[in-house]
Parts: C-alpha cells; sequence; structure tokens
C-alpha cells in the first residue's frame, strides 16, 4: 500500500521527525484559506501516487494570496504522467505547506532489500534529482549501508553513513538522527519502502523532510488500523475497486480480453500465453481456491464492468479446488448475470471429466471449451477481435 | 532418495485442529506421510483421529520424535509459530501460511539461517516427494515418481507442469514450492544445491516469476556450480510496473524484476526457457531424453 505525500508525512510527525506543517486541501477556496493560516510562502503540492510532481508541474511555491489561488486551480485537476511515462494520475487534492528557504537538498531511503534479507539505507548529499540518476552519474556518492535485522541502526553506525556520504559538518548530526528514526519507523509501521527526496537543510540550519514516498506491507495492516483507514488515492482504477471491495486479486491491464485463473503463477503464465497468442489481456484475476458460485459471479461482474472486454478466458487448474465445482459456478453465474460474451474455458485437474459433462450438459451458446491452456489462448483471441 | 522429505520424515503440524490444518494434515498422512503429531496451545492430550496432540513443538520431538514442522497457522501468529519450530529440534520447517508480514520473517528468516533449521516458505504449498511424503497442499494425483526436480515459486503453475510432464510419462524426485512472498526461508540457489547433490534427481525445472533478483542470481549459480541440466519457466511478461500480481512478492519495482530481465539472465548463462508452461514441460522431457 503505497501512502501520498502527506500521509507519509503525518507518519513522520507521529515518529518526531520534523517536517513542514501543511495543511491537507481539496478545493481551490481551501488551499487558499490554508495558505492564509500557514503564511507566504507555501508550496502547494499536488497529492498523487507517483513522484517527479515538480517537474510535472504539480508543485508550486506561492509568495501570496493571489499566487496561491491561481496554482491551486491549475494544479486541481491537471494530470500528472510519472518519469518512467506512468499513469496519468489525475490531480484531486493537494497539500498546502510552509514554503522553505532551500540552502542544500540531500537523498535519504529506508529500503527492503530482498536479495540480502535485510533493511538498507542509502544516503547521498546529491538530492532533489532521482536516485537511479544519482547513482548513475556519480556512484560514490550514493551510500548505501544494510542494517542489522536484530539490532537495528545505531546512532554510531548512522554517523558513519554520514561521514561517508559527506554530509556538511553543521548537519551531520541531525541527518544521523534522521536515519535512525526512518529504520525506526520502517520497523514500527512496518514500511517497505520510506524515500526521503529530498532532505533539506534550510536557512536556519535545521533538517527537515520535504518530500515523503512510502510503502507499507499490505500483509501488516492488521497492526494499523490509523493506516488501513486512509482514503485510497482518489484516481482509483473503477473495476481495481470494485474488485477491492468484493476481495478479489485484481490488475486492471489495457487490453480486451477478461481473464480468471487460479493461483497467482497460473494467472500470470495466463496472461502471456494470451498475449503470445496476439491477445492484448484486460486483467490480471486470481480466483484463488474460490470455485463457489458466489465467487464467480463476483468475479465475472467486475471482468464484465470494463466496457473494453469483448471475450474472456477461464484457466482452471484444480488442485484442492475441484473442477465440478467450477462448472457449476460458472454455469449459475452465466446465468445469473445474463453473460452474452463469449467464454472460453480450460478446465483441467480435479474432477474435470464430472466439471466439462455439467458445462455440456448446461449447453450454453457462449461457451467454449478448450482441452488445453494454449489452445484456449488461441481461442479466445480468435473470438475476441482486436 | 529425494529432497528434504522422504520414507524418515516424521511430521509435525502446527495448526492441526484447525479447519485447513486438519484436512491437509490428514491428506498428507492418507498420503503415507508419518503424521506424527499436532500442535496447538492449550489442547496438548487431545487428538486429532488418532493423531497426538502437544502443547508445544519441542514437546512433539521429545515425546512423538517429529524431525519436520508443517506450519499451518494463521498470518498474525505464524512467525511466531516458526521462531517456535527453529528452536524445537527439528531440523525442517515448511511454512504453509500466505500473508505473514515481511518484518516479522526478516528476523525470522536469520533466526532459522543461524540455527541451521531448513525453512521452506512462507505463502507455498509445501513440498511433495512422489511415493515417499507429502507435506503441505500439492496434490499428489498430478505427479508421478520419476527423475525430475521441479522448484517453484507458484503452486498451481507447478500443478500445471506437473501434471504435463505426467501426461509425457516423466515423473519427480521432488516438487518443492518455495513460496511467493519477497522473504522466504530457502531459495531457488539452496534448492538447486539440494537436487544436484540427489542421485535421484536427473534434471532440474525452475519455474521463476517477475519481482526480486532470485532467478538472476540462480543463473549465475548454475554456470557456476550446478552439473545437472535446469529448465526453466518465468511467468508474467504481461505485468505493468508497480502492479502486485497476487503473490505479494511478484512485483516489478522501476524498471528491475521483470520477466524478460530473468529470462535473458538464464538463457546468457545456457539455461533453455520455454515460452509457456507446457513449452518448458516439453524442454524437460527432450532433454532428459537425450542424456
Ligand atoms: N515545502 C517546500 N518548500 C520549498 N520548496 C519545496 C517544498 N516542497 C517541495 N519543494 C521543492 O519542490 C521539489 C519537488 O518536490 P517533492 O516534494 O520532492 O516532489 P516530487 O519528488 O514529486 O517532484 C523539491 O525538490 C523542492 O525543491
Ligand atoms: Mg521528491
Amino acid at each position: 500500500m503505497d501512502l501520498l505525500e502527506y500521509q507519509g508525512k503525518e507518519l513522520f510527525a507521529r515518529h518526531g521527525l520534523p517536517v513542514p506543517k501543511g495543511v491537507h486541501a481539496s478545493t481551490v477556496d481551501a488551499a487558499v484559506a490554508a495558505s492564509e493560516t500557514l503564511g507566504y510562502p507555501v508550496a502547494v503540492k499536488a497529492q498523487v501516487l507517483i513522484g517527479g510532481r515538480g517537474k510535472a508541474g504539480g508543485i508550486k511555491i506561492a509568495k501570496d494570496g493571489t499566487e496561491a489561488h491561481e496554482y491551486a486551480g491549475e494544479i486541481i485537476g491537471m494530470d500528472i504522467v510519472g518519469p518512467h511515462g506512468e499513469g496519468p494520475f489525475k490531480v484531486h487534492e493537494l497539500w498546502v505547506e510552509a514554503g522553505s528557504e532551500i540552502e542544500s537538498e540531500f537523498y535519504a531511503s529506508v529500503i527492503l532489500d530482498r536479495s540480502a534479507k535485510k533493511l538498507m539505507v542509502m544516503l547521498s548529499r546529491m538530492g532533489g534529482m532521482d536516485v537511479e540518476a544519482i547513482a548513475a552519474s556519480d556512484p560514490e556518492a550514493l551510500v548505501k549501508q544494510h542494517v542489522d535485522p536484530l539490532a537495528g541502526l545505531g546512532e554510531t553506525e548512522a554517523k558513519e553513513i554520514v561521514a561517508q556520504a559527506k554530509i556538511p559538518e553543521e548537519a551531520a548530526g541531525q541527518v544521523a538522527s534522521v536515519l535512525v528514526k526512518l529504520v525506526e519507523v520502517a520497523q514500527a509501521e512496518d514500511a517497505t519502502l520510506i524515500e526521503v527526496n529530498p532532505l533539506i537543510v534550510n536557512a536556519d540550519g535545521e533538517v527537515v523532510l520535504l518530500d515523503a514516498k512510502v510503502t507499507i506491507d499490505g500483509n501488516a495492516l492488521f497492526r494499523h488500523p490509523e493506516l488501513e483507514e486512509l482514503p485510497e488515492g482518489a484516481d482509483q482504477d473503477p473495476q481495481e475497486a470494485m474488485a477491492k471491495e468484493r476481495g478479489l486479486t485484481y490488475v486492471s491491464l489495457d487490453g480486451n480480453i477478461g481473464i480468471l485463473g487460479n493461483g497467482a503463477g497460473l494467472c500470470m503464465s495466463t496472461l502471456d500465453v494470451v498475449a503470445q497468442a496476439g491477445g492484448r489481456p484486460a486483467n490480471f484475476l486470481d480466483a484463488g481456491g474460490g470455485s463457489k458460485a458466489e465467487a464467480i459471479i463476483d468475479a465475472l461482474e467486475v471482468i464484465t464492468s470494463n466496457p473494453e472486454v469483448t471475450a474472456i478466458l477461464f484457466n482452471i487448474f484444480g488442485g484442492i479446488t475441484r473442477c465440478d465445482e467450477v462448472a457449476r459456478g460458472i454455469i449459475e453465474a452465466t446465468n445469473k448475470i445474463g453473460l452474452e460474451l463469449p467464454l472460453v474455458v480450460r478446465l483441467d485437474g480435479t474432477n474435470s471429466e464430472e466439471g466439462l459433462a455439467l458445462l455440456a450438459e448446461a449447453g450454453l451458446d457462449n461457451l467454449h471449451h478448450e482441452a488445453t491452456m494454449l489452445g484456449a489462448a488461441k481461442k479466445v483471441v480468435e473470438l475476441a477481435g482486436n | 532418495m529425494s529432497i528434504i522429505i522422504d520414507n524418515d520424515t516424521k511430521l509435525v503440524v502446527s495448526g492441526l485442529t484447525g479447519r485447513e490444518g486438519s484436512f491437509h494434515g490428514l491428506r498428507n498422512k492418507a498420503y503415507g506421510t508419518q503424521l506424527v503429531a499436532g500442535v496447538t496451545p492449550g489442547k496438548g492430550g487431545q487428538d486429532v483421529e488418532g493423531t497426538p496432540i502437544y502443547d508445544t513443538i519441542k514437546e512433539s520431538v521429545e515425546e512423538a520424535g517429529a524431525n519436520t514442522s508443517m506450519i499451518f497457522v494463521p498470518a498474525k501468529f505464524a512467525a511466531a509459530a516458526i521462531n517456535e519450530a527453529i528452536d524445537s529440534g527439528v531440523d525442517t520447517v515448511i511454512a504453509i501460511t500466505e500473508g505473514i508480514p515481511v518484518m516479522d520473517m526478516l528476523p525470522t528468516y536469520w533466526k532459522a539461517k543461524e540455527k541451521g533449521v531448513r525453512l521452506i516458505g512462507p505463502n507455498c504449498p509445501g513440498v511433495l516427494s512422489p511415493g515417499k511424503a507429502n507435506v503441505g497442499i500439492i496434490p499428489a494425483q498430478f505427479f508421478d515418481q520419476g527423475r525430475i526436480g521441479v522448484v517453484s515459486k507458484s503452486g498451481t503453475l507447478t500443478y500445471q507442469i506437473g501434471n504435463e510432464l505426467k501426461q509425457a510419462g516423466e515423473g519427480n524426485s521432488t516438487i518443492v514450492g518455495i513460496g511467493g512472498d519477497p522473504i522466504i526461508g530457502s531459495d531457488f540457489i539452496d534448492i538447486l544445491t539440494l537436487f544436484d547433490a540427489d542421485p535421484d534427481t536427473d534434471l532440474i525445472v525452475m519455474v521463476g516469476e517477475i519481482g526480486g533478483d532470485a532467478e538472476e542470481r540462480a543463473a549465475e549459480f548454475i554456470a557456476a556450480e550446478i552439473s545437472k541440466p535446469v529448465v526453466a519457466y518465468i511467468a508474467g511478461f504481461t505485468a505493468p510496473p508497480g502492479k502486485q500480481m497476487g503473490h505479494a512478492g511478484a512485483i516489478i519495482s522501476g524498471s528491475s524484476g521483470t520477466a524478460k530481465a530473468k529470462q535473458e539472465a538464464l538463457e546468457a548463462k545456457g539455461v533453455r526457457v520455454g515460452e509457456s508452461p507446457t513449452e518448458a514441460a516439453q524442454i524437460a522431457v527432450e532433454t532428459l531424453r537425450a542424456l
């Protein structure tokens, strides 16, 4: 689960990390009112789940009420495209915060290093730019240090990282304590990524966290009810939102072939073979062990709510899941929602013969059975058209 | 021979009194696995269809001779159960539970390493040595006994490939589901090492997916250390960056963890990668028969 900048900063503030004072606003008037209370200059910042907002024009510094009004109006409703072409993300919300006078910009992050099975701290005195750009332009300027999984990060180790990154003397102590706290936040809040870019020194010599990119482990939300209740980034895909409500694992893609598979790996593989057969998958949907009619009705409703979809593929390999139950679910769901789109079904594994007999008996006109995964992929591509 | 589990496996199941735990634990027993104990704190002295329940895993080791633990405990408590198993004296812990927080798994991973206990999973379907023992949720009917070792991040995809091997007349020494989480106890490299040393394995099929760099590291390792042929399959070529594809670990971050990069890394080291599960199974069968 990714947090918006302001949600991340609120999290930082709860752990005593220095962030600018700010107010959340979703209208121009609210943004102007917030600016007046904060006092000028203010930073008017688009709240979307992607970095590079500054370059995209989603962050402006207003020095008076007229500018605050003008910039808030420009930014709300704008589309932001990420540095790697992600999005576009429409801006629905702003974070208005006290403007800082920036003396220097650093980069700091704590990430989960999956290869090393440890948290890793990264620090650079070259902030404000993309971390990949820092690593490319001057690899030595990006200091990386693993954290002992049992002991955490101590003040002494933090100071060594700071020294190695050649952070200026005046800021060194403050930056070291920021690193120590960031590791504590990662551990306490189950964050698998915390990126602060830039971490600045202001005109008063104070170190301040000016940006926040935070990812929380979705499996740990039971420990963080306050995070679980945070509003979603408003620009959610409608099918993904609908699937989430129904407890389905669904990812939107931009094709026209609706897909349901059981098991994450098999489902990913199904997308791949459909693409190899020349088709364009509309989604990833892992039915898991859900073979019951209600689960299949839910899945079909989500898939067909996408107007792009012209044909559907069910790829089921029954292990614990029994194919006869799946077949019953498919028949009931097809009838209940009056599905007219072509539906290609590949049903293999436990009780597949019984399942196929049930499907044949039901005599659904739009249902096509294929014996193999590759055959099913070819068939659905043929039926989907372009 | 086989790896990890065999006729000498003496299984204790944490969570045997639960619905899932009893269903699968008893299925494993019906398959022929020696199920010697179940563990549920506070239920010591009871039994599940004749299998004694103990309060702690340690007691099951001391009193019933358990040497392998299976964890079927809800995610919130699973890391604690794995930790208990690591300290109990068993030499293998197989964790089926899905959804364990990563911050719980980090210290647990290192604890297992330090104590020299083999941890498989979490978020995995378990291990099956056809004809010998089954620990976990792998449906045994799709696999025959044979000379191909399988190691996989995904459950159903493994059943798909195993079934294709079976239809082609080939079978498996052992099938190992290593799990789809970002932090897992045993990686491709660990299992490849075991298969390479196993006299009953002639060829290894490795099933990977997007996320992390375990496949890339395995490619290097295969070139340097593995003497048996390895055939691979990778899922997730069509996955978009930044989206979690079902498994907690199946996510492309920025430009790293893509299926293409994994395929290229493997092919660069001479490992053949099937375009589909079917093709991977075909290549495996051909390669095996040409040995
Ligand atoms: N409160 C602020 N005061 C002054 N400048 C700011 C403030 N917040 C952001 N900026 C400037 O805008 C740039 C981009 O902001 P940031 O929050 O890092 O967004 P992004 O990384 O999405 O571009 C910063 O590098 C900084 O120069
Ligand atoms: Mg930034």
